[in-house]
């Protein structure tokens, strides 16, 4: 290696890694300050390693507000996301088989309106579906974030699952066939055990999404002890909370926690889902 | 009885049927979480209705109050059609340009790409908006650092009515790693033919990147455009709890707006007027994106 390609090297690994550490800088610093003393995070914002690290923070934050705790907020997070996701991934995988294994009259028109709904966003059905669930009694309840799910109605989750299903060759379908296999049989037994890794994809997008949701949180739960993570986290904001800064940012690191933890773990789905779906921003 | 039961065997395996009962679910979501909905809110959206009291008919007449009285909805959507038609270009030429900087594999590439799409891992939540606020407060981390290299210490970026959408704008572009890994994959998918034939041609980097490997990914920015330039027009969580649309409305997005008239305000049937006029926008963003496609779009052929 000639030493001006060396040198032209080393540039490039310095601006990437000045560049990346621009990006991360910002969630370094909440993390960082989280460990702070709460009353120093302003007078030393522009330090990013604190001078004294504390585990205060996340000792008052873990209090929560009132008598609900953050660990009651973190089980009722995860619950609602793992029920929900459990739903997504078991409703989306059927239709998934039967859009992509079997014709049958309407299918055409039915995978349209599955395109459709796809492109159809949430925030524009946030009334409408408030309105109807007010109707049906559902509204300070858990199940317009649950029961929804349960009928593949994140039509990216079956686009996906769909995806991954054509790439089996049928002739495993038809040797199924034969040997007296049924579809819902072929489907048990054959296509379902082949597409775990979609499913795994599907699962972990769901389930940080879920993790995320902060819209329906706000619209449909209303007592605190049902409070998911997300909507615990802005009582931090409103006006006439106590405004601690430190325990606020040690909670919103333990937030982000399960999405790094994911992220770290499983990143190869996650880029793959990614890349051969290509959706969201 | 032994044949009935067999032939009950045999319906449910006719390959129509058993693709009825497997997509089921979506047919009964669909109705029951979609299309009931709409029709509901499509009627509301022609009454006065506020919660508290039954609806009454009211005809055309939350339609023409938007844009006739409600200068707030206006705001609105200027706002949101600026935040969207800034951020999203902005964040697919940052997407673009790391993903070319990236593709070059090195030991290290692994790593720069998990530290780069960190921030889109987590950016829709809760946790990084209220980071946010405390990064561009007046005592925040920005005007700390911006402290250091001797700049101005004391502004307030969203107490501005100039600079609090741009607090915003940051935020979305900020969190470019899907677009990133999109952009990688759809890179990899590029003939290394087409390059070693443009460098026989004595075609530099420079022209290589204009004429081979921006044409060919027109599609990839394409889908991205369509779809984030919808998912900008939607966004929510940034604005309502960095903002709440302050100061001055200069951050009111669209959604917010429709949030505040339906559940703060109560006005319901106007809320429902408001989501189909967005609809409306989304669908004429989208049909407007696909008649300019012809004009720039690398076409395939299929």
């Amino acid at each position: 290696m000639t030493e001006s390609k060396k040198f032209s090297r080393i540039i490039y690994h310095i601006l990437v890694c000045g560049f990346g550490f621009v990006m991360v800088y910002p969630l370094l610093w909440m993390v960082m300050s989280s460990f702070k003393e709460t009353n120093t995070i302003f007078t030393t914002a522009g330090q990013l390693i604190p001078e004294k690290f504390v585990l205060d923070n996340y000792i008052t934050g873990w209090k929560g507000f009132g008598k609900v705790g953050f660990g009651t907020f973190f089980k009722n997070s995860f619950f609602i996301s793992v029920v929900a996701t459990i739903g997504t991934v078991l409703s989306s995988s059927l239709v998934a088989y039967g859009f992509a294994r079997t014709k049958f009259p309407g299918r055409r028109i039915l995978f349209v309106a599955m395109l459709l709904s796809m492109m159809l966003p949430a925030q524009v059905l946030m009334i409408p579906q408030y309105l109807w669930y007010q109707k049906l009694g559902w509204v300070g309840t858990y199940l317009p974030l649950i029961v929804p799910y349960y009928f593949a109605t994140q039509g990216f989750f079956v686009y996906l699952i769909m995806n991954f299903i054509d790439g089996i060759p049928r002739e495993l379908d038809e040797a199924a066939k034969i040997d007296g296999c049924s579809f819902y049989g072929t489907f048990g037994r054959i296509i379902f055990p082949l597409i775990v890794p979609a499913l795994i994809t599907s699962s972990i997008f769901s389930f940080m999404w879920r993790w995320d949701d902060f819209l329906s949180a706000l619209l449909y739960v209303n007592e605190s002890i049902k409070y998911p993570v997300s909507l615990a986290l802005k009582l931090f904001c409103d006006p006439g909370s106590s405004s601690d800064y430190g325990a606020m940012f040690a909670m919103a690191t333990l937030s982000v926690l399960p999405a790094i933890v994911i992220f770290i773990c499983l990143q190869r789905y996650l880029v793959e889902g990614i890349s051969t779906s290509g959706l969201k921003g | 009885m032994k044949s009935k039961s067999l032939s009950l065997k045999q319906i449910l395996n006719e390959e129509s049927v058993a693709g009825a009962i497997f997509t089921l679910p979506f047919i009964i979501g669909f109705l029951l979480f979609m299309i009931v909905p709409m029709l509901i809110s499509l009627y509301y959206s022609f009454c006065d209705y506020n919660i508290l009291s039954p609806p009454v008919w009211a005809g055309f007449k939350n339609y023409i109050k938007m844009f006739t009285e409600d200068s707030t909805f206006l705001k609105s959507i200027g706002v949101t059609f600026y935040f969207a038609f800034v951020s999203v270009p902005l964040r697919l030429i940052f997407a673009l340009i790391v993903a070319m900087i990236l593709f070059r594999t090195t030991k290290m590439t692994g790593f720069y790409r998990a530290a780069y799409y960190l921030p889109s891992i987590i950016g829709g939540s809760v946790a990084v908006s209220i980071l946010w606020k405390r990064m561009f407060a007046i005592d925040g981390v920005f005007n700390k650092l911006l402290g250091y290299i001797g700049l101005n210490k004391d502004f307030s970026w969203l107490g501005n009515k100039d600079t609090a959408i741009w607090v915003l704008i940051v935020l979305a572009v900020w969190q470019f790693g899907s677009s990133m890994l999109i952009f990688l994959a759809s890179l990899k998918q590029i003939p290394t033919t087409l390059y070693e034939a443009a460098e026989v041609d004595g075609a530099n980097k420079w022209s290589q990147f204009w004429k081979i490997t921006l044409p060919l990914l027109t599609p990839t920015i394409f889908f991205n455009l369509v779809m984030q330039m919808i998912n900008g027009f939607l966004a929510f969580t940034q604005s309502y709890i960095i903002t709440q649309g302050k100061p001055m409305n200069s951050t009111l997005f669209y959604t917010v707006y429709m949030y505040q008239q339906s559940f703060e305000f109560y006005n319901t049937g106007y809320g429902a007027a408001l989501a189909w006029v967005m609809l409306a926008i989304i669908a004429l963003i989208t049909f407007v994106l696909f008649a300019t496609k012809k004009f720039w779009v690398y076409d395939e052929g299929v």
